[in-house]
């Protein structure tokens, strides 16, 4: 695939004032996006890419929310004034292949206000840092939490399932000898645990970690040539959630539009998946993906979970052989790339044997970011064996 | 009864100053699209629903229910661990928003889901206050 003829760039817009001491940088953003939309003669609701630098807050999820975006490819790059130029080629490469149709790239900051004593107005004082920054949240326990206390107003989910989540990974974790806890767990135990902010417990949460990880992506050209073997990419999706104006709606994360996109790119469906790594910084961050990926209904992640369901190797839907953030690793706080590498180790044959799912020839990696107590990013990736 | 919470003064970008200063007149502003007619939370001013640059305050009739909370047990921010346990929540403005706030004015553990609340003030000191919600005795009254 090239890039060549498959992509144009239809608006732009430069920001008219070179003084701006009265302005938030997202502001700004806005006022840049609402120009450049409107000399491609689009609106913000015809746009489903955004693409920024490290100036617009968390991420793209800041700007997403303050511009109430519905996306499904989010980049941002960091590679300092090159970032848009970076950004062209890699909205380019995705819309050839079929990931988006309009991305919206932005640029805004305000040296010289800033220089000259101006108010703060970038970085961390994006609004909704300041409106959420004030009221004791203590780290992404509080969100996680409320989304829980909803998730069990709505749908009865119980406290003693949030724990069946725990226990699973707890099994899984015994036989991996770098996992941080490796004691199997009981529910009861779980429930005994201190409470850290209601519902969720000390062992709701995930471990806090040091380390790290890396992966290879290579052509297939590569692939061949290699004596190890290789997961095949088969699907992939992505979605930003946000607040939504302030009508935010905790029972549900990105996944309910990364999975799908994933699922279809794959060309398979849930009961092909013989291996989930599904985030897990929380029980209820598992209870909520399990729904959106479509394993279950909305609203039944609780009773999904019981009677082992999660467990390896005979469960319905293995997950986590690691022993997964839970139990295993949650290095610098980012759960996302320990549930690639437990895909491939089982699409290898090569998880822990008391683990390992027989004949595991398609995998899934979800990964969860920001908090789904507030605005949050999914990606939904569908591995598979070689020959799959 | 909770214990008093702190009330660190918000650091706002410009665009909601006139947010901050009602609230230690004690007002709640809401920003509202004057293209949509939406009320927009956080407050910007810019249409999160329709893109329109064309917005304004109201005022906030100040009362709503519980959309979701938790007590929180254990905090990293030191300046709120003298007040633990205390509640973090959403409340449902009637005007629609859920809004990131604290429920205060009552034991943390008979805040339930749906409970009616409404605002009150918590000065800054440095020309802010913060919303807080406490239980609604008036609202109960008319569901009975």
């Amino acid at each position: 695939m090239t890039i060549r003829g498959r992509a144009f760039i239809a608006g732009i817009y430069e920001h008219p004032l070179r003084e701006i001491p009265d302005r938030s940088n997202s502001q700004i953003h806005a006022e840049v996006a609402a120009g450049a939309l409107a000399d491609a003669g689009l609106s913000f609701s015809d746009v489903d890419a955004y693409f920024c630098d490290s100036s617009a807050g968390f991420g793209p999820l800041s700007m997403a929310d303050y511009l109430g975006l519905r996306l499904t490819h989010v980049d941002s790059t960091e590679t300092g004034g090159s970032s848009y130029v970076v950004h062209v080629g890699h909205a380019a490469e995705a819309i050839a292949a079929g990931k988006c149709q309009v991305a919206l790239i932005t640029l805004a900051g305000r040296p010289r206000s800033a220089a000259m004593g101006g108010r703060p107005g970038g970085g961390g004082a994006t609004p909704d840092m300041v409106f959420e920054g004030l009221w004791g949240m203590s780290g992404a326990v509080t969100g996680y939490a409320m989304a829980a206390t909803r998730h069990m107003h709505e749908f009865g989910t119980t406290s003693a399932q949030l724990a069946e989540v725990k226990v699973a990974a707890s099994l899984h974790a015994q036989h991996n000898p770098n996992a941080f806890l490796r004691e199997p767990m009981t529910v009861e135990e779980v429930l005994e645990s201190p409470m850290i902010s209601s519902p969720l417990r000390r062992d709701d949460c995930c471990v806090v970690t040091d380390g790290g990880g890396a992966l290879i992506v290579v052509s297939p050209e590569v692939a061949r040539d290699l004596s190890r073997v290789s997961a095949k990419v088969l699907g992939h999706g992505e979605a930003v959630k946000h607040a939504d104006n302030g009508r935010l709606d905790l029972t549900y994360t990105g996944a309910v539009v990364s999975g799908p996109r994933a699922f279809e790119e794959a060309g398979v469906t849930q009961a092909d998946i013989d291996y989930a790594s599904i985030y897990d910084s929380f029980t209820i961050t598992v209870i909520e993906t399990l729904e959106d990926l479509g394993f279950c209904a909305k609203g039944e992640g609780g009773r999904f979970v019981l009677d082992g369901a999660l467990v390896a190797p005979d469960g319905r839907l293995p997950f986590n052989t690691d022993g997964g953030g839970l139990c295993n690793n949650h290095p610098s706080n980012r759960g996302g790339i320990t549930k690639v590498i437990e895909a491939v180790r089982q699409l290898r044959g090569e998880a822990h044997p008391a683990v390992q799912v027989p004949d595991c020839t398609i995998a899934l990696a979800h990964g969860t970011g920001g908090s789904i107590g507030s605005r949050m990013g999914s990606s939904t990736l569908i591995l598979g064996t070689e020959d799959a | 009864m909770s214990k008093p919470l702190p009330t660190p003064a918000p650091v706002s970008p410009p665009e909601t100053d006139e947010f901050w200063a009602a609230t230690a007149e004690g007002k709640l502003l809401l920003r509202r699209c004057d293209d949509c007619g939406i009320p927009i939370w956080y407050p910007r001013p810019f249409c999160p629903v329709c893109g329109s640059f064309r917005t304004s305050w109201s005022e906030a009739s100040g009362r709503g229910t519980v959309y979701t909370f938790t007590v929180v047990h254990r905090s990293g921010i030191p300046r709120y661990r003298e007040a633990l346990p205390y509640v973090v929540a959403y409340v449902e403005l009637a005007e629609g928003p859920r809004v990131m706030t604290n429920i205060v004015d009552c034991e943390p553990d008979d805040v339930v889901v749906g409970m009616p609340v409404r605002v009150v003030f918590h000065d800054t000191g440095q020309g802010s206050a913060l919303y807080r919600f406490q239980p609604d005795p008036t609202a109960a009254d008319d569901g009975i």
